[in-house]
């Protein structure tokens, strides 16, 4: 085979196939673990995939099918996130959720919702009048005929918290190797040698957390048992000024097709307005749709009026790995030194930390563990959130670099330093917030180019002209 | 301290308010830039065509904003001083590298200008790879960073800014390969479309429907429709011009009622608020006027603080 990755010598215990949200998480709990770990990512740097968009919710598993697998990662993920929110620091903005019923049909569908929440162990949801509902949504359109409380939901950063994850099992050993594309892969004397695009790399398990590509990974060792069906979700963003009119998560009564579109506020102080399902056979992009996406700011103001005079401050899309099958499909091959972690679709975020529980549980049963190391002290994330104390605001700070989102000068260059540097201008966003605000670079494309364009070759060329 | 006047915005409207207050006798006026120097947009546009409604000069944007800080001389200018919340009676939050801090003042003039509608705002379709960029960004990456983002964009927009970005790709050694409006013609007073094409070899498509954005990491092509036929218009960058926008948030997050016209604060024909503490002058109100016109209008909004101060005395 070809030369040996220039970064990865020797022979891993696990190589984690990618670095989303699920793979920094199962990365972190192996590395925790005592076990070598490479954490592969065929992207420029990690979240590059399904994990770069969702609708940033931790949920409780209240709607989730009673007794899948699914539901039981939700629970232990949501769990686990929350105990790093206490010890770790990650963010969290306790919302709620309402399930509003806006139709005789959706009114009628509530006592089902709240007796499968209970049924689900979600035991605080409760159906609620209008006069309650009004009380905690002030801002709900006229018509509503009854709600159902979901008082656990809440909202996080979806990408800090994968971030620690993976800065945490650095700290614990782990390599991560970006840019590395797996293209296949043989298993000889009781270990893999998978080939990659930046040479070979060997371990002795292989967990396949590959997301989007997941039946495309999972054909390395076997006939996929599950195909990746993209569906695209498309989200609408409006600017922080609606924060004000939306308290809680407002969700619709979901139909047998779709969950259906939420308004909730963002952990960043936005409002956020989505997502579509759309099935697609594309893996790697997702497009905008313009009367979609006018078609989400309309039933944002549908649900919210106030909403109509907030403008957009952003609209993307992402692409949830769903597959033919309606539970995860996680499951250890002991002969093939393989653990299969595919069709973790919407609700990956909140039960990564759940799902990486069982995949460490799986690794003991069937491939044995050495003994737990002593813990290396968690590296702590910048905070992003809005609701908590930023950099911007420290007397002494630094020049303001993007006003929209209060970001600094010395927070950008601290995102491009350290043992994972954002890897691309994507990279660059999530670790930072800047230009994703209302102006979307308009003010601060120029500074941040010249902060970041030295370590993110690629972006800008230099030209010849005057001084500055 | 209350002081008699706080300016949010050292561009040509806040700045040319400034003159004026001070020419007037005011020896308090505090303005607010939130950027590390004042002078507003035009510190970033390196052609020529500045100050002739106000200094009857023909100067470039930089010199412009220079001349505008130096005609100010007498007030405060504080930069990096960022505007966080509008409180009723003239007070502010205002973050600078002290802190964050409570400034109050007998009347407070808003100036915060215009910023163009991102690609998001228009709901433009298709992916997100990088290479999309309003015209302001393009041309202070040009002009202030000597940095180019890319060599054969297309310009989507035929308001006269969209041939601003011309002049500057053409300093820069970039060459546009089209200018596509969704308008039926071009925006821009007649003979533009015409300089566009000869002097620049730059092909103007009207009437285009967008279709979509293409690329992965970077753009790749624009899609349009246009006579019932779709094409691909390679290009490795799109530069979003026109369609201005008052940068009003922390006036819309604010007690100020807001024209839902414009976009901007709601004031009456003396410039005043809905707060009577509270005025507005420039792009903040009506995008976008040429910064002369701007620069006047800060002028008569000061000359009516004035009044107004005289006649709370």
């Amino acid at each position: 085979m070809t030369a040996p990755h220039p970064e990865a010598t020797g022979t891993f215990d696990v190589a984690v196939i990618g670095a989303g949200v699920v793979g920094c998480a199962v990365a972190r709990e192996f590395a925790l673990a005592g076990l070598r770990v490479a954490l592969v990512e065929r992207g420029a740097d990690i979240l590059s995939g399904a994990s770069k968009a969702n609708s940033a919710i931790l949920h409780t598993g209240f709607d989730a099918p009673t007794g899948s697998l699914e539901l039981a990662c939700m629970r232990e993920g949501a769990r686990r996130y929350r105990a790093m929110h206490e010890e770790a620091g990650l963010p969290l903005l306790e919302t709620g959720a309402l399930l509003a019923a806006w139709s005789e049909r959706d009114l009628a569908a509530l006592p089902g919702i709240v007796a499968q929440a209970h049924a689900n162990g979600v035991g605080d949801v409760r159906q609620v009048g209008v006069d309650e509902a009004r009380a905690i949504e002030p801002g709900l359109a006229p018509g509503l005929l009854g709600a159902v409380l979901v008082p656990g939901e809440a909202v996080v950063d979806p990408w800090s918290g994968p971030l620690a994850h993976a800065l945490d099992a650095i700290a614990q050993g782990a390599r991560v190797l970006r840019g590395t594309e797996v293209t296949g892969g043989r298993r000889e004397a009781g270990a893999w040698t998978l080939a990659t695009t930046r040479g070979a790399l060997r371990a002795r398990v292989v967990a396949n957390c590959a997301g989007l590509r997941g039946d495309l990974v999972e054909a390395i060792a076997r006939p996929s048992p599950f195909e990746i069906r993209p569906r695209k979700g498309q989200f609408v963003v409006l600017d922080k000024t609606a924060r004000r009119h939306v308290r809680s998560i407002v969700l619709p009564v979901p139909d047998a097709r779709t969950k259906g579109v939420l308004v909730c506020p963002t952990i960043f102080g936005n409002v956020l307005v989505g997502p579509t399902a759309e099935e697609q056979q594309d893996r790697e992009r997702a497009a905008l749709d313009a009367e979609v996406l006018a078609g989400l700011v309309a039933q944002g103001s549908r649900i919210l009026p106030a909403l109509a005079a907030e403008p957009v401050t952003a609209a993307y899309a992402g692409l949830r790995p769903a597959t033919q099958h309606k539970d995860y499909a996680i499951e250890a091959l002991r002969e093939d030194g393989w653990i299969s972690i595919g069709g973790i679709r919407s609700t990956g975020l909140t039960a990564s930390l759940g799902i990486a529980a069982h995949a460490l549980h799986l690794h003991a049963e069937h491939f044995g563990l050495p003994p737990r190391p002593p813990r290396v002290a968690a590296p702590r994330v910048p905070n992003l959130a809005e609701h908590l104390p930023r950099p911007w605001m420290r007397p002494g700070r630094d020049e303001i670099v993007c006003h929209c989102e209060g970001v600094t000068r010395a927070e950008i260059a601290a995102a491009l330093e350290g043992p994972l540097p954002a890897g691309d201008i994507g990279g660059l966003r999530r670790r930072t917030r800047c230009m994703l605000g209302r102006c979307q670079g308009f003010h601060c494309a120029r500074r941040v180019m010249e902060i970041a364009a030295p370590s993110l070759p690629g972006l800008v060329e230099a030209i010849a002209g005057e001084g500055r | 301290m209350r002081r008699s006047v706080v300016i949010v915005g050292g561009g040509p409207a806040g700045l040319s308010a400034a003159r004026v207050l001070v020419a007037a006798g005011l020896r308090d006026v505090l303005v607010l830039e939130r950027n590390p120097g004042a002078g507003g947009v035009p510190r970033f546009c390196g052609h020529r065509g500045w100050g002739m409604l106000d200094f009857s000069r023909f100067w470039t944007g930089p010199g412009y904003a220079a001349r505008l800080v130096q005609s100010a001389a007498g007030a405060e200018i504080r930069t990096n001083a960022s505007v966080l919340a509008l409180h009723p009676g003239g007070e502010l939050d205002v973050s600078t590298q002290d802190g964050i801090e409570r400034v109050a003042a007998r009347a407070v003039l808003l100036a915060t200008g215009t910023r163009e509608a991102p690609r998001a705002a228009r709901l433009l379709p298709g992916t997100r790879p990088w290479g999309v960029l309003n015209t302001g960004a393009f041309q202070e990456m040009v002009h202030a960073g000597l940095m180019v983002p890319f060599r054969r964009p297309v310009i989507l927009g035929s308001e006269l800014v969209g041939f601003s970005a011309l002049l500057t790709a053409r300093h820069a050694g970039i060459r546009p390969v089209a200018m596509v409006e969704e308008g039926a013609r071009i925006r821009a007073p007649w003979p533009a479309g015409l300089v566009a094409r000869l002097a620049f070899g730059v092909p103007v498509i009207a009437g285009a429907r967008i279709l979509g954005i293409e690329g992965g990491a970077r753009v790749e092509a624009l899609r349009i429709a246009r006579g019932g036929r779709e094409e691909a218009i390679a290009c490795d960058g799109v530069i979003v011009s026109g369609r201005f926008l008052p940068d009003a948030a922390f006036a819309r997050a604010s007690h100020l009622g807001m024209d839902e016209i414009t976009g901007g604060p709601a004031v009456d024909a003396g410039w005043r608020c809905t707060d009577p503490a509270y005025f507005a002058a420039g792009n903040v109100l009506r995008p976008a006027r040429h910064s002369g016109a701007v620069a006047r209008e800060g002028m008569a909004a000061a000359r009516a603080i004035l009044r107004a101060l005289g006649a709370a005395r």
